[in-house]
């Protein structure tokens, strides 16, 4: 089922009557070439491009809850190639190129918004990181202008400029930033992987992983066993207990990170706007509300909804920064479950065990990824080498101590980013 | 959230700072696997966890937490030094 505008207007003229179903709802198999454990957005992503690019459709997802009902279902759908290091920088250039031809290349409506994002700072140590960081974007062949104070009273007429403790210096403007749909973008792909033949099975949940000389055999879950020659662990948050099931440990904990959204109101945030001295960032969606977050409550946790400390400092921050949408009512506040390694950023590679692969890693920040990472999680499960992009990513960077990627640069070590 | 410090009695978790998984650790000569376990590698369990708080707008002690990391529910702490 595809969309057109003449279908859409058929449609619209006939009740509605004729939609069906986006993706098959098969039985599983007893055996795939390739299972892919998770159904969140890197997991879709992974199956559609293994099928798209690599012509490998005997592949099932594997999904405990629903598609999208995870941490792809519930961020605040920042988009972005804003990064610093190597190995980071290509990654998110890549994947952020892969967002501005997705509609298309999907045929789906994800609702991809590049309305620009301004990274604010309030000191001159914090202009020079800006500088050299948007230096670094431009380097990438990505794009980043540095505005001064009234460079950004242009575009943000309603911060508090004059804050006696924050004032605005300026801002880093990342125009090809924005935000998307993020539950469209799962749908999307689940379509586009089902239509080439990738079964997605949902309630499915992977309980044990199989293995036999150091090969994987396939997997265990609550519809039955099911071989495969390959198996793929996207799992986010809960990396830690699916790598368990294979005998591994890894370098992940995971914390949770907390969401709030208002309710609609006219509108009157245009851009992405993160503040520079308090956790606190925010857009305005298609629909009018205020989705805004902050840090994570900094704790482990496999709640999906944090305390109120973190809610109250998120607040005090919005505040500061734009007192314009205190009678704003917040609506909802939500948690996810962030998958945190120790220098903050993901991970995509083979493991030692032959024909079991692992993407993970991804922190508060998968969501702009879910493209690059399927595509170059695909290429390494489908050739067996990494992407040029995302060759980086390697698991053992902590064991060596090589090639550790500390975009904040406060150390490699858990609990710090 | 709340702890119950040893010392200080129960005081809301913003007095308290989250230090990481309570690890032995290793002796200087254990080697770089055995480092490389303590520093980077977790069991991340879901469910009960044994972890270090330090409190930091208290009594500034180090604490032994056992806690259920899906339902935040705190089964007992401890002082990190000669507590266990
Ligand atoms: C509040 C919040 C705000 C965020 N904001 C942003 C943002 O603005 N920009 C950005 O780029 N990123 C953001 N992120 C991060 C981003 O959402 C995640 O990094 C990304 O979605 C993780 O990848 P995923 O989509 O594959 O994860 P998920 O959607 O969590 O997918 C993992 C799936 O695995 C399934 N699973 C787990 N265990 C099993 C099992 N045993 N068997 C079968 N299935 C299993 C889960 O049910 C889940 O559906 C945010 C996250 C949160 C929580
Ligand atoms: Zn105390």
């Amino acid at each position: 089922m595809r969309f057109s505008a003449l279908r859409i207007l058929s449609e619209g003229l006939t009740g509605n009557r004729g939609w069906r179903p986006h993706w098959r709802d098969p039985e599983p198999k007893s055996e795939y070439d390739i299972v892919i454990i998770g159904g969140g957005g890197h997991g879709l992503s992974t199956a559609y491009y293994l099928a798209r690019e690599h012509g490998l459709r005997n592949v099932a997802v594997l999904e405990k809850g629903y598609l999208g009902g995870g941490n792809v279902g519930r961020n605040t759908t920042i988009v972005r190639a804003n990064y610093f290091l190597p190995g980071n920088s290509e990654f998110y250039s890549h994947s952020l190129k892969l967002w501005e031809g997705l509609e298309q290349e999907l045929n789906y409506n994800v609702m991809h918004s590049q309305r620009g994002l301004i990274n604010l700072f309030h000191s001159d140590g914090q202009r020079d990181a800006f500088a050299r960081r948007g230096n670094a974007m431009v380097n990438q062949g990505d794009d980043a202008e540095l505005l001064d104070r009234d460079g950004v009273r242009k575009h943000l007429p309603y911060l508090d400029f004059d804050n006696i403790r924050f004032p605005v210096y300026g801002g880093l403007l990342h125009r090809r930033g924005g935000t998307a749909r993020h539950d469209a973008v799962a749908w999307g792909y689940a379509r586009g992987a089902s239509d080439r033949g990738v079964d997605l099975i949902q309630n499915c949940e992977v309980t044990g992983i199989d293995i036999a000389n150091g090969r994987v055999t396939g997997v265990q879950t609550t519809r039955g066993a099911i071989r495969a020659r390959k198996v793929a662990i996207v799992v986010a948050g809960r990396s830690g207990q699916v790598a368990a099931m294979a005998g591994m440990r890894l370098p992940i904990e995971s914390h949770v990170l907390q969401a709030f959204v208002t309710e609609g109101l006219k509108p009157a945030i245009n851009h992405v706007v993160s503040f520079g001295m308090g956790h606190f960032y925010i857009s305005q969606s298609d629909k009018g509300g205020l989705v805004f977050g902050g840090d994570l409550d900094f704790y482990p946790s496999y709640a999906q909804r944090g305390n109120l400390p973190m809610a109250e400092h998120v607040m005090e921050a919005a505040m500061t920064l734009m007192p314009m949408i205190g009678k704003a009512k917040v609506l909802r506040s939500w948690g996810g479950i962030m998958d945190m390694t120790p220098d903050g950023s993901p991970i995509i590679d083979k493991t030692e065990t032959e024909g079991l692969f692992l993407d993970c890693g991804w922190c508060y920040g998968g969501f702009k990824a879910v493209p690059g990472s399927g595509y170059s999680f695909a290429h390494l499960i489908a050739t067996g080498r990494h992407h040029a992009p995302a060759a980086k990513f390697r698991l053992d960077r902590f064991r060596t101590g090589a090639g550790l990627m500390d975009e904040e640069g406060t150390g490699a070590q858990h609990n710090l980013h | 959230m709340r702890l119950s410090c040893p010392i200080c009695g129960e005081r809301d978790r913003r007095e308290f700072h989250y230090g990481g998984a309570a690890l032995e650790r290793p002796a200087p000569e254990a080697g770089a696997a055995a480092w490389d376990a303590y520093l980077h590698l977790r069991e991340n369990p879901a469910g009960r966890s044994r972890e270090l708080w330090y409190h930091e707008s208290g009594c500034t002690a180090w604490l032994v937490v056992e806690r259920d990391t899906v339902t935040h529910e705190i089964h007992g702490v401890t002082l990190a030094a000669g507590g266990r």
